[in-house]
C-alpha cells in the first residue's frame, strides 16, 4: 500500500463530498462488488451520507448515486447492485452488466473483500472482460490482518493488469490512494492491460472468427471480444442489442464526439 | 450504421460456431474464470500465521461432502421427525382430553339453558370440535417441529442443504435455490410458494412454484405420522415403534423429493423448456443459534401463524361436516350418500369414497382430513377423537377393511394431491395467472390419482 502523509484523515484535503449535488460532473465512476464487501461503506465514505436513491429503470433494483470532487474534477458515483458474477440472468446482474456495457463509466471500481480474495476475484475477472478502465479496491484490509492474511496488493495489481489499492472503507484508510488510482485511470495517465481468460483453442478460434464480423456490424464497438463470448453463449439480450443497433449507435456516438452515452444513461438512468 | 442483416449474420455465425464447441463449453468458461481467480488469489494472498483449517471449513468438508452430505441430511431429517413423533404424542393426548372436556361442558351448558339440540350440535359438536381437533393434533407437533427446524436454519445448515441438492436440481433443469423453497414447504406450502421470490429466473421460479406441493406441509404431517404409526410402527415393538414410524415418514418425504425432481425435470423439458441458470451460493459462517430468536421465530411467526390459518378454515369445515353428517335423506346422511357416490373412484385407486369425500371437504385445510374420515366411518355425525391409536386401528382395519395398501396409498395421495386453497390462492397471487394456478392444483391431483391407481393395480 502506498503511504501518504494524510492517508488516515479519511477524505483528505482534495476530496469534496458532494452528496446529491449532481447537476454538474465531469466523470462517471461505477462501483461494483460482491455483496457484503463494504461497498456501501465505501460509497458513503466517498460521497458523504446524502445520496440519491431510486430504482433502475424497469427493475425493482435499488440504484444509489452520489457525487464527489477530487483534484478539481467532479465525479458522479453510481452504486451497482452487489453481485457475485455477471453471468446469470438475475435482475441484479443484468443491471450491473448493462451499466458497464452500455453506460460506459469512465472508471469502474470493483470492491473486493481482502479476506475472501479468491471468491471476489471471479467478479473482477468478469468485469475486466467488459472494460479495461477499472480499479480494484481491496477492502477490509484490517480484517485480513486480524485473520493473519497477508495481501500483496502490488502483485495483485500486476497480475490483474489494473491498479489495485488496499483500503479500509470504515476508517477511510487508503482512500487517498484509491482516489489517485481512479484519477489516473479516468484521465488516461494510467494505462491498463487487464488480465483476460483465454479458454480452449476451439473457443479462441471461435472468438477470433466472430470479432471481425461484430466490428463490421457495429463499427467502433470497443468490446467486440466480450460480445463475441456472449453471443457464443447464446445471450439473448446481447443478440437483441446487436439487432436493434443499440451497440452500433453507441459506437457511432462515441466516434462523432457526440455527448458521451455514459453521461446520458448515468443521468437519466436509461435509454 | 448497421443493418439488421449484418447483425443476423453475426448471430447465425455465432450459433454455428457454438456447435463446434464442446457441450460443456458454458461450464468450461465459468470454470476457467474460477481457475484464474484461484491462481491470482493464491499469488496475492498468503496465510501468514500457521493457522489450522478453521472450524467452519472442517464441518463443511463433512456435511457438504459428496459421499456423506446426503446421508447426514437424511439422518438429521429423521432425527427431527423422530423427536416430533415421539414428543408430540403425550401433549397431543393431554390437549385433546382438555379441549374435548371443554366441549362436553359447553354442550352441557347449552342443554341446561334449554337451547335446541341442533344449536348445541352445530356450535359445540361442529364448529368447536373442528377447532379443538386441529389445535390438539397440530399444536404439539408444530411446537416441536418448528423450533427444531428454525434451529437448523439459524445454525446456517439450510444453505448447505441447497448446496448438497443443487446438482440434482440442476440436472432436473431447475434452480438450486429450489432446495431452499422446498425446505420452506415442509412448514407450509403457501410460505414455500412465496419463498420462490428468491429465484430470479421466471421459468425456474414457476417450476419451483408448481412443484412445491410435493413436499408434505405441516398440515399433512399429522396424517402421515398417524398412518406411519398405526401401520408401520405397529409392526415393531418398544422404542423401534417410533423409530420405524419416523423412518416411514422420512421415506415418504424422500418420495416427495423424487417427485419434485421428476416433475421439475418434466416441466423443464416440455412447457417450461430451458437450461438451469448458474448462481453463487455463499455458505455463511455457522452461528450459535440464539434461543430467544429461535423461540420467537418458530412460535410466533410460524406456529401461531399456521395454527391461526388452520383455525380459520377448520371452524367452517367443522360446520360443514356437522351439517353433512346430520341432514339425512332416506335414512342415510348426506355425507354417507356422497361417500357412496365417490366409492367406485376411491376403490379404483386403493382408497374408498369416504377418503375422497374427506379430501374434498378438506380443500381449505388439509389438517382435517383424518377427523372427517372418522366421522363418516363411525356415523356419529360429528368429528371423533379416539382415545388411542389402537382404537383407531380397530376401526380402520376391522370395521372398514383397511389394508396396508390403503395406508400406503393414503400416504401417497396425501403427499401428491392438490395443495390446499390457501396455497392455490398464493400461487395465483404470485404468478398473477389463473392458468398457472389451475395447473398448480390439477397437475398434482392428476399425478396423485395416476400414482395411487398404478400402485393399487400392481399391488
Amino acid at each position: 500500500m502506498t503511504t501518504h502523509a494524510c492517508d488516515s484523515c479519511a477524505a483528505t484535503a482534495e476530496l469534496e463530498r458532494m452528496g446529491v449535488k449532481l447537476d454538474r460532473f465531469d466523470r462517471v465512476v461505477a462501483l461494483a462488488g460482491n455483496p457484503n464487501t463494504g461497498k456501501s461503506t465505501l460509497f458513503n465514505a466517498l460521497t458523504g451520507l446524502r445520496q440519491h436513491t431510486g430504482n433502475w429503470p424497469g427493475k425493482t433494483v435499488t440504484r444509489a448515486e452520489g457525487g464527489f470532487e477530487f483534484n478539481k474534477v467532479r465525479y458522479k458515483l453510481v452504486d451497482l447492485p452487489g453481485t457475485y458474477s455477471l453471468l446469470s440472468a438475475s435482475h441484479d446482474e443484468e443491471v450491473a452488466r448493462d451499466f458497464l456495457l452500455f453506460g460506459r463509466p469512465d472508471v469502474t471500481v470493483v470492491v473486493v473483500d481482502a479476506t475472501a480474495l479468491e471468491r471476489n476475484l471471479n467478479l473482477v475477472l468478469q468485469v475486466l472482460e467488459i472494460t479495461d478502465r477499472a480499479v480494484v479496491a481491496v477492502n477490509l484490509m484490517d480484517e485480513a490482518r486480524r485473520k493473519s492474511i497477508d495481501v500483496d496488493v502490488r502483485r495483485l495489481s500486476r497480475d490483474l493488469g489494473v491498479p489495485a489499492v488496499g483500503v479500509v472503507a470504515r476508517t477511510g484508510d487508503g482512500l487517498h490512494a484509491l482516489l489517485e488510482a481512479i484519477d489516473g485511470v479516468a484521465s488516461g495517465a494510467t494505462t491498463t492491460k487487464p488480465a483476460r481468460v483465454t479458454g480452449t483453442p476451439e473457443f479462441q478460434r471461435a472468438v477470433s472468427q466472430l470479432v471481425p464480423l461484430i466490428e463490421a456490424a457495429a463499427p467502433g464497438v470497443p468490446n467486440a471480444r466480450w460480445i463475441a463470448i456472449r453471443l457464443l453463449d447464446g445471450d439473448a439480450q446481447v443478440e437483441d442489442a446487436l439487432r436493434t443497433g443499440r451497440l452500433a449507435t453507441l459506437a457511432a456516438e462515441q466516434q462523432h464526439g457526440a455527448e458521451r452515452f455514459s453521461r446520458k444513461i448515468a443521468l437519466e438512468g436509461a435509454q | 450504421m448497421t443493418s439488421r442483416v449484418a447483425a443476423d449474420v453475426v448471430i447465425q455465425r455465432a450459433a454455428a460456431l457454438r456447435e463446434t464447441l464442446r457441450s460443456g463449453f458454458r461450464d468450461e468458461a465459468v470454470r476457467s474464470i474460477f481457475t484464474e481467480a484461484t491462481r491470482v488469489a493464491r499469488r496475492a494472498a498468503r496465510q501468514v500465521a500457521d493457522r489450522r483449517l478453521d472450524f467452519d471449513q472442517r464441518v463443511d468438508r463433512i456435511v457438504t461432502s459428496p459421499v456423506l452430505g446426503l446421508p447426514i441430511m437424511a439422518l438429521l431429517l429423521a432425527a427431527v421427525f423422530w423427536i416430533t413423533v415421539a414428543g408430540a404424542n403425550v401433549p397431543s393426548a393431554l390437549l385433546a382430553s382438555l379441549l374435548f372436556w371443554i366441549e362436553d361442558q359447553g354442550a352441557g351448558l347449552f342443554t341446561a339453558l334449554g337451547l335446541p339440540w341442533w344449536v348445541t350440535g352445530f356450535v359445540w359438536h361442529g364448529v368447536y370440535k373442528g377447532l379443538a381437533w386441529v389445535v390438539s393434533v397440530m399444536l404439539p407437533p408444530m411446537a416441536i417441529f418448528f423450533p427444531l427446524f428454525t434451529m437448523l436454519e439459524d445454525l446456517g445448515y439450510l444453505p448447505r442443504v441447497a448446496f448438497n441438492l443443487d446438482f440434482l436440481f440442476r440436472r432436473a433443469g431447475a434452480h438450486g435455490k429450489q432446495a431452499l423453497t422446498m425446505a420452506m414447504g415442509f412448514g407450509c406450502n403457501a410460505a414455500g410458494v412465496i419463498a420462490t421470490r428468491v429465484i430470479n429466473s421466471p421459468r425456474e421460479r414457476l417450476v419451483a412454484i408448481l412443484t412445491n406441493n410435493f413436499v408434505p406441509c405441516n398440515g399433512r404431517f399429522p396424517t402421515l405420522i398417524m398412518l406411519a404409526t398405526i401401520f408401520v410402527g405397529a409392526q415393531f415393538s418398544g422404542v423401534f415403534t417410533s423409530i420405524a414410524a419416523a423412518g416411514a415418514v422420512v421415506g415418504i418425504v424422500g418420495i416427495g423429493v423424487i417427485f419434485t425432481l421428476a416433475v421439475s425435470w418434466g416441466l423443464s423439458r416440455t412447457v417450461l423448456r430451458g437450461e438451469a441458470s448458474a448462481f453463487t451460493l455463499e455458505l455463511p459462517p455457522y452461528r450459535r443459534p440464539g434461543v430467544m430468536r429461535i423461540l420467537y421465530t418458530s412460535l410466533i411467526d410460524r406456529t401461531l401463524f399456521v395454527l391461526w390459518r388452520a383455525v380459520l378454515t377448520a371452524a367452517p369445515a367443522g360446520a360443514v361436516i356437522w351439517i353433512l353428517g346430520n341432514i339425512t335423506a332416506g335414512g342415510t346422511s348426506l355425507a354417507q350418500h356422497t361417500a357412496n357416490f365417490l366409492n367406485p373412484l376411491g376403490t379404483a385407486i386403493g382408497l374408498d369414497g369416504v377418503v375422497l369425500l374427506a379430501y374434498i371437504i378438506a380443500i381449505p385445510a388439509n389438517e382435517i382430513v383424518v377427523p372427517t374420515m372418522l366421522m363418516v366411518y363411525m356415523g356419529t355425525g360429528q368429528m371423533t377423537e379416539l382415545s388411542s391409536f389402537a382404537d383407531l386401528k380397530t376401526v380402520l382395519v376391522d370395521t372398514h377393511g383397511w389394508t396396508l395398501l390403503t395406508a400406503v396409498n393414503l400416504m401417497l395421495f396425501s403427499l401428491l394431491h392438490n395443495p390446499c386453497a390457501t396455497t392455490i390462492i398464493t400461487i395465483y397471487k404470485e404468478t398473477l395467472s389463473k392458468k398457472w394456478a389451475a395447473v398448480g392444483a390439477l397437475l398434482p391431483l392428476s399425478i396423485a390419482f395416476l400414482v395411487t391407481w398404478i400402485v393399487a393395480t400392481i399391488w
